[in-house]
């Protein structure tokens, strides 16, 4: 009688690596992954569907919980198909907090991302160094939009309100004596763009602190180098984007390939890999933190020297000020027509794509003149990344899928959609 | 009637023994979460008593009146029995440690031998455990246990057979007085590579991060212990806990002299013993803060690649040190270091 040997092993959805609600199938022949069937669905909560049924301007808050750590480069996308499709201008001022913003996001989710893999690889510490500086980068979101995760401050045609004079400050209270608080206000005290400067002061230096704790690290090194190989022609034809694609050494982003809003006027790098295991992909994203810094610094000084609208003029599209609102009856209608019916899109279908965090992101719409749109598809960056899993774990251990989820950056809120 | 006496004096001394030891976990539980926390930018625990002080109680309590869950399809008896098993040895073996000259719960010959013997009976709870539950990520836990107690447990005694030669004896008070002429006669120096051997074994044995792969958090939830809850937890996790303590105890026994201070003759005590063995303990907070886990094969690979040849090499150069009187440490082994 033939002995049998594999067995099957469900992984998640409710398992501490699963990054949300992951389900794996693997099937297992001892420590060594023969199979893994990745299993989605069970974030499904039908953002496209949702969108058909509401008019424009109020899908933007959806977008952010697309990849709930990415939340204004999603945004981003969406709102460019419609500015696509409307050919509205976006006044420059607007574009350079875009691209400061998405340029945020993507330290805070490539933040979000070290402290995952790291912790799925059992590095606790960096982990909790990462989140430190979250914290601040999530203060930037809350001071621009009131919100610390769910921003909804990109809009067609420009963002939400322009970036405050004064930084919010910290309160004393039960849980933050005053000492505490004036601590955290000592760099809170000039404009948002000073303590945006000031962190990108001191950004490079804790990235050095992450880079300490793993990149020569023998175990690290040991448990990520050899691990998750993609050849550069396989990642082309699985579909790869963002640091996944670029870890296999292929420079394609779309920032330079494609550029829009103001980044082909800001100096920037590429960073590729050339070996495509996890270890060029850390790498890879580890510099992409350290150059989205750079064009942060970029931003900040023409943000400084530069003011001007930050929203389009046009009414049909973006709401009249308040005060104008309130004595001017045009106004009034048209901010009682945007707020009910929102605005009509010509007929028509555009596809618009960022450089997203973790790849290509892209909203294809398709107008038929209405107030909502007929077909939202979004393209969202990690699912063919995931539909990769299987190819990647193979011959691997159980550990190494572990190693493999964090590599590749999963968020289920844009998979699953 | 003498009997009588015997057996109750032998009962309070076990008390003495245990009831500190166990208050030492407690303890180390909470010197865990701050040690880490101020290690990772973060306060921990300060909200049960003054400064957190308090919250090895509430964790015990919180424990103690949980529901105690057997899984349907776990074998009821073997599932119950693991964490006993687990605990039992790992208390037992403190009952040859010298805390001080003379301070000892059984002073024996074979001191040694019956610490290993004892340690290596521990991984029975854990096999057992993990075996029992009918889990997948248990068994999985249990067998990676068991190959890695294999590896880590040979390392470990062929370090031990460093100090063996050094002192002549396996009795542990004999070891530690065998030390004795200040710091550079603690056998850290002359044994240098066994007592890294030795700790980081330590390290493994206890799965204690890095090597925490039969625990795994985040590859097998948590490994052995994923269907234990309430009190059967607690017992694993003081198991856990004073073994590491044990092995702390250990090196500081045999290579950092035990009571013995580090300037002759001075104010020789228990408090040098207690204060090594807390930076023993340091320690292995400190790699638990610092390293990412290893993968099961690596942990196979170091040990039986790296340590035992290691350990095998250095027993060899001693035995060859102390046949030719080499040097300041081996000259006075043929003549009875003590």
């Amino acid at each position: 009688m033939p002995e049998i040997r594999n067995y099957t092993l469900n992984f998640g959805p409710q398992h501490p690596a699963a990054h949300g609600v992951l389900r794996l199938v693997l099937e297992m022949d001892g420590e060594v992954v023969e199979r893994a069937d990745p299993h989605i669905g069970l974030l499904h909560r039908g953002t496209e569907k949702l969108a058909e049924s509401k008019p424009y301007n109020q899908t933007i808050g959806y977008m952010d919980r697309l990849d709930y750590v990415s939340m204004m480069c999603n945004e981003h996308g969406y709102v460019m198909a419609i500015e696509k499709l409307l050919g509205v201008e976006v006044p420059l001022r607007a574009q350079y907090i875009r691209v400061m913003f998405d340029e945020i996001t993507r330290i805070l989710n490539h933040l979000m991302w070290l402290g995952a893999h790291g912790l799925d690889i059992g590095a606790m510490t960096v982990f909790l160094y990462c989140f430190r500086e979250r914290e601040d980068l999530m203060d930037c979101y809350e001071a621009v939009s009131g919100a610390r995760l769910h921003a909804t401050y990109y809009r067609p045609g420009g963002v939400a309100r322009d970036l405050p004079a004064q930084m919010p400050q910290y309160e004393s209270s039960r849980f933050t004596s005053k000492s505490a608080a004036a601590r955290l206000n000592e760099r809170r005290q000039g404009s948002m763009l000073d303590f945006i400067d000031d962190f990108v002061q001191r950004f490079p230096g804790y990235v050095d602190e992450y880079e300490t704790l793993l990149t020569d690290n023998r175990i690290w090194k040991q448990r990520t180098v050899g691990i998750g190989v993609v050849t550069p022609e396989r990642a082309l034809q699985l579909g790869f984007t963002g640091p996944m694609l670029r870890g296999s050494g292929i420079e394609w982003d779309l920032r330079k390939k494609q550029p829009y809003e103001v980044y082909d006027q800001l100096d920037f790098d590429i960073p590729v890999g050339t070996n495509g295991d996890s270890y060029d992909r850390y790498l890879v994203r580890i510099e992409e933190m350290r150059q989205s810094n750079r064009i942060i610094q970029q931003c900040v000084e023409w943000l400084r020297s530069n003011q001007g609208p930050v929203l389009t003029e046009d009414h049909k599209i973006a709401p009249p000020r308040r005060d104008e609102m309130k004595g001017d009856m045009e106004s009034l209608i048209h901010h009682f027509k945007l707020f009910t019916e929102g605005f009509c899109l010509p007929e028509g279908e555009a596809y618009a794509a960022v450089e997203h965090p973790k790849g290509e992101f892209g909203c294809y719409l398709v107008s038929d003149g209405a107030n909502k749109p007929y077909r939202l598809k979004v393209r969202a960056a990690g699912f063919p990344h995931l539909a990769a899993l299987d190819e990647m774990a193979r011959g691997h251990m159980l550990s190494d899928v572990v190693a493999l989820i964090g590599t590749q950056d999963i968020v289920f809120g844009e998979i699953d959609r | 009637m003498d009997a009588l006496i015997l057996t109750i004096t032998t009962l309070l001394k076990i008390v003495l023994v245990l009831v500190p030891l166990i208050l030492c976990v407690a303890y180390l539980t909470l010197a865990e979460r701050k040690v880490i926390g101020s290690m990772q930018v973060r306060v921990g625990p300060n909200r049960v008593g003054f400064k957190g002080l308090g919250q090895p109680f509430a964790d015990v309590f919180k424990l103690l009146f949980k529901e105690v869950i057997v899984p349907t399809n776990a074998s009821r008896f073997l599932f119950l029995t693991a964490p006993i098993l687990s605990l039992a040895p790992a208390l037992a073996a403190w009952a040859v440690i010298p805390f001080a000259d003379g301070w000892q719960l059984a002073d024996i010959n074979a001191g040694l031998l019956y610490v290993l013997a004892m340690t290596s009976l521990g991984v029975y709870g854990v096999i057992i455990a993990g075996w029992a539950s009918n889990s997948k990520y248990a068994f999985l836990g249990a067998m990676r246990s068991a190959a890695q107690i294999v590896a880590y447990e040979i390392a470990m005694g062929f370090a031990l057979i460093g100090v063996l030669m050094m002192a002549g004896s396996l009795n542990l008070g004999d070891i530690v007085r065998a030390q004795a002429g200040g710091l550079f006669s603690w056998y850290l120096f002359p044994l240098l590579p066994l007592a890294v051997v030795y700790f980081i074994s330590g390290v493994a044995e206890t799965n204690r991060a890095p090597f925490d792969v039969a625990e795994g958090e985040s590859e097998i939830v948590a490994g052995f212990h994923v269907d234990y809850s309430g009190f059967g937890f607690a017992l694993f996790f003081l198991a856990e806990y004073a073994n590491m303590i044990m092995i702390a105890a250990l090196a500081s026994i045999m290579f950092l002299g035990g009571w013995l201070s580090p300037i002759d003759g001075v104010g020789d005590g228990i408090h040098w013993f207690l204060l090594k063995t807390a930076a023993m303990l340091f320690m292995f907070l400190w790699l638990r803060a610092t390293f990412p886990r290893y993968r099961y094969d690596q942990i196979m690979r170091l040990g039986w690649k790296v340590f035992i040849p290691v350990t095998i090499v250095w027993i060899a150069v001693i035995g060859f040190a102390i046949y030719f009187e080499v040097g300041p440490w081996f000259s006075t082994v043929r003549s009875g270091g003590i």
